[in-house]
């Protein structure tokens, strides 16, 4: 290796052995995260110095071995066979060493310069192992060195190994002996390390794989060598050989091998002096996965969780909005100013881009606190624990028991957000469950869709809020169970699916850098994605609301009443010493830019010194306006601010009629429009069409769209659900049209950002357009039966919705319950034609 | 028996699979002598609290590499310690680990009383 070329280091290890941690606590802060080609698996890479050199750290996916059966096994393999990594760490829990060393005797078997780093030696310790590490080096033939990852104990040690270990040309020889395999195992090596296409693979390793009947070594023979089909026949029949005179296949010999080395030199080099002791964590779980106790210990954490995060997050967004509205203020004032009817293109836009994020960030507090309860509960290992009691009602509707972190994070109590759900996924080891999971992650309430709830309840339901509430959060849940339970029998029959087998971690208590860095870590991720989709989003929505724009004649109305409307203003202030100030019209924009910019600054500021900071700023910045902006004491000064005061009102109402207008007739109102002939059966006219199309943006966008839709009347200020009661009654509009708008709202599409995480979890397109179109579907589907059906019934809202919500849940009952005559009917049919 | 190995891989069986030793395919036989006496217990026939001695797995693939890798070999002995609440799936204690399967994977491991 050229001096300056980094060295590669690989880390390998076992799913809990503490890979990510040791991985930190080389690389500290330099690190990246992409994928491997190809496939969905993490790729974490990074690097340190030491000594003048660079050492290139990648963390390898979890693998108990190195079989061509799992997606990371293949990854892990696929990275050291074509990368050849300089030294490979082989990560290990050092209270957990016979399963671990099996991999070990793999990766030196490959022919790789390997240090052991044995972590968890704390652990070890307290669970009473001595180990013997000379003694374990001295088998193993290699540096093994005791670390406590999560203290930074043994990092110098380690960092010293690796550099040595990739300065030496030795390369350990493999020490496992294969009993009665070991003829044929010598017999193909010696022919695999005669052929010059495969001098780059380690020959004693793909013999073994070889006799293993491993498809990926078959398959790398059959690319290298131009006719491998001697060597496959000759591997054949020794395997069958084997087997015939064993009562064993050759591949479940070579597992035995291994699993009985390691237990040979375990014995040698541990001492357990606490055997048969129970250790400390079976005897918490004799608590927390109690029959009894265990539901009651679940359902506590789940609302601890609700609580802390969403509740309690909540309550720190109120702490952080001031600086978000700042930062709009900032940007209002930095963009050209607006005009009396129209705004400058750049200035509506730029303001529509910050509302967007602000949308966005005003959920990080939520998200922080979330992820960081989270990354606790991953790192005590209580997570698998909620798996393992889960695993049965979820598996029986297709899903995993590692789904549970998934739709707690979507927001199973109304209140959470898909999109870091749809990233959870990614633990789940089953590819069926996992896209399943995925596909109904975004049925969640998630917090963008309370809004609309909220409002269309307070108008239909004021009576019985707390019930609408309930039947919708909890409608949700049994739509995903059958959805999920329907995709996974249907499109999804034939994905890969993977037994649930997962092992209990030992519990750990998580450590605050870990903690805060995972949560951080996250947000860091969903802020990045996601604010960079939004942006180009709301550009095109933008661009769909503003165009074509208000038609030529209302814009002639429109100018001729804000004409009208100044005239008045400066008829109004006639003898007004005042009126000197804003003679100049170009004056009277600067004026009530001025009187916005401090009203939005007032209502950020807090306490009243800031306020009375801000009047002296005006006093200095624009002495004339002050009379017009701050309420005054003599005469002229009252009608001066009166005067302004009617024509702001006057401006604001002219303002929101062209915004309707235009909204009317911009592209996105035509779609509205022309969807009215589909959307009629659900009773959803092209108001609410733009809504939803609006909130596919961004959910909350729902709401403030139909506020501006809905628009009021001169000089009324009543609530955007009278207005919108009053109206939508005059057009003959019922509760029940609001069950089915909500039932449809629930059942809608994840908004763009989610679909986003799901072009990324999946690495599908066809995925992205499924999790679109379905939903889209089906909530149109039950909107419109909904609506068709209660009104032909002629049932009152609160009816409707309870109907919908019973028929919903026995549904459920019917798919989950345990059917033990459909095995028998099924068999019985197909059993006919045979006979 | 077709019938049957079909409506197993459909995922339609019953949850509890009773070894009857017949229709399946083929298992290995471990190298102890543990096993010579024929006992088609499996691990789902295990109580919470008894202990067993692994014999032989039985299907292919993945399932089998898995339980493999994680220590499921013949000869060693396997502790049943808990049901999840709602009876599926199982936790077992193998060695100093704790390994939580469905009682489905569970039905692939042979074991004899210890």
């Amino acid at each position: 290796m050229p001096e300056g070329a980094p060295w590669l280091v690989a880390l390998a290890g076992q799913q809990n052995a503490g890979k990510s941690t040791l991985f930190n606590m080389l690389t500290g802060l330099q690190q990246h995260i992409a994928n491997y080609p190809g496939v969905t698996v993490d790729k974490k890479s990074g690097s340190y110095p030491a000594d003048g050199q660079r050492y290139e750290v990648v963390d390898l996916p979890g693998c108990y071995s190195l079989a061509a059966f799992s997606l990371e096994e293949r990854v892990a393999r696929a990275f050291l066979l074509e990368d050849r990594p300089d030294v490979v760490v082989n990560v290990i829990d050092a209270t957990n060493l016979r399963r671990s060393l099996p991999l070990t005797f793999q990766l030196l078997e490959m022919g790789f310069k390997v240090v052991i780093a044995l972590n968890m030696m704390d652990a070890a310790e307290r669970r009473g192992l001595e180990i013997d590490i000379a003694h374990l080096e001295r088998r193993l033939c290699v540096p093994v060195i005791p670390v406590v990852g999560r203290k930074g104990k043994g990092e110098a040690e380690l960092r010293a190994a690796i550099a040595k270990a990739a300065t030496t040309d030795h390369v350990t020889p493999a020490t496992l002996n294969y009993g009665a395999l070991e003829e044929d195992v010598a017999r193909f090596q010696g022919k695999l390390a005669a052929e010059p296409a495969l001098q780059d693979v380690s020959a004693r390793w793909l013999s073994v794989k070889l006799l293993e009947s491993d498809s990926e070594a078959e398959a790398l023979l059959g690319t290298r060598l131009p006719n491998p089909h001697g060597i496959l026949d000759e591997v054949y029949t020794a395997r069958k050989t084997f087997e015939k005179r064993h009562g064993l296949s050759s591949g479940d010999h070579v597992s035995y091998c291994r699993d009985r080395h390691a237990a040979a030199i375990i014995e040698a080099s541990i001492t357990d002096t606490k055997a048969g002791q129970v250790p400390v964590s079976e005897r918490i779980d004799r608590v927390l996965l109690n029959r009894f106790a265990a539901p009651i210990f679940l359902m506590a954490t789940v609302w601890a969780i609700y609580q802390l995060s969403i509740v309690q997050g909540y309550e720190l967004t109120k702490v952080t909005w001031p600086f978000l509205a700042g930062f709009r203020n900032f940007a209002a004032g930095i963009l050209p100013d607006a005009g009396f009817l129209t705004d400058p293109q750049i200035r509506s836009l730029g303001l529509w881009i910050v509302d967007s994020i602000n949308t966005l960030l005003n959920y990080v507090p939520i998200f922080l606190i979330l992820f960081a309860l989270i990354a606790i509960l991953e790192d005590s290992g209580y997570m698998a624990r909620i798996a393992f009691i889960l695993d049965r009602i979820l598996h029986r509707f297709g899903l995993h028991g590692q789904s549970t972190l998934p739709f707690i994070l979507a927001g199973v109590f109304a209140g959470g957000c898909a999109v870091p759900g749809v990233m959870a996924t990614k633990g789940i080891p089953d590819a069926r469950a996992r896209l399943a999971t995925i596909l109904t992650v975004p049925f969640m309430n998630c917090m963008a869709k309370i809004p609309l709830y909220t409002l269309l309840i307070n108008i239909y339901f004021p009576e019985t809020k707390g019930l609408m509430l309930f039947y919708l959060s909890t409608i949700t849940v049994v739509v995903a169970m059958l959805v999920a339970k329907l995709l996974t029998s249907s499109v999804l029959r034939n994905e890969e699916t993977a037994p649930f087998v997962m092992e209990l971690p030992s519990y750990h208590l998580p450590t605050i850098p870990g903690v805060l860095r995972r949560s951080f870590d996250r947000t860091w991720l969903y802020i990045k994605k996601v604010g960079t989709v939004v942006v180009a989003i709301a550009v095109v929505i933008y661009v769909l609301l503003q165009f074509p724009g208000v038609p030529a004649a209302r814009q002639v109305a429109y100018h001729a009443e804000a004409e009208a409307a100044i005239a008045q203003f400066y008829e109004a202030l006639e003898g007004n010493p005042h009126r000197l100030a804003v003679e100049d019209p170009a004056r009277l924009i600067d004026l009530i830019n001025v009187q916005s910019a401090y009203r939005a600054a007032r209502l950020n500021a807090g306490g009243k010194e800031a306020v009375q900071a801000m009047d002296a700023d005006l006093a200095e910045a624009h002495p004339d306006f002050v009379p017009f902006v701050l309420r005054g004491r003599d005469a002229d000064a009252k009608a001066a601010n009166q005067a302004l005061r009617t024509l702001t009102n006057q401006r604001t109402t002219l303002r929101r009629e062209m915004r309707s207008d235009r909204i009317e007739a911009s592209f996105l109102g035509h779609i509205g429009r022309g969807l009215e002939p589909v959307t009629q059966f659900a009773d959803f006219d092209w108001k609410i069409n733009i809504a939803l199309l609006a909130s596919f943006a961004a959910r909350e966008s729902a709401v403030s769209t139909l506020g501006v839709l809905f628009d009021q009347d001169d000089g009324e200020n009543r609530s955007l659900e009278d207005r919108m009661g009053a109206q939508q009654s005059s057009e003959g509009r019922t509760a029940v049209s609001a069950v089915a708008l909500m039932l449809f709202f629930a059942l809608y599409p994840p908004c763009l950002a989610t679909v986003i995480m799901v072009r990324v979890q999946t690495a599908s397109t066809g995925w992205m357009m499924f999790s679109i179109i379905f939903p889209t579907l089906l909530g149109l589907t039950v909107a419109s039966a909904v609506y068709s059906g209660a009104t032909a019934l002629g049932l009152t809202g609160l009816q409707t919705m309870s109907t919908v919500w019973f028929a919903a849940l026995g549904l459920l009952l019917v798919v989950a319950l345990p059917k033990p005559w459909l095995p028998d009917l099924l068999a019985g049919r197909s059993r006919e034609p045979a006979q | 028996m077709m019938n049957r190995a079909f409506f197993q891989a459909m995922g339609l069986g019953r949850g509890r699979c009773r070894g009857d030793g017949k229709g399946r395919r083929k298992g290995y036989r471990c190298h102890e002598a543990c096993c010579k006496g024929r006992d088609d217990t499996n691990l789902n026939d295990i109580a919470p609290g008894e202990a067993c001695t692994i014999c032989r797995l039985h299907g292919r693939g993945s399932v089998r590499q898995r339980l493999l890798d994680l220590g499921f070999q013949p000869g060693r002995e396997v502790k049943m310690v808990r049901n999840a609440p709602l009876h599926d799936p199982i936790e077992l204690q193998l060695g100093d680990s704790f390994i939580v399967l469905r009682r489905r994977e569970a039905a692939h491991i042979e074991v004899t009383h210890a």
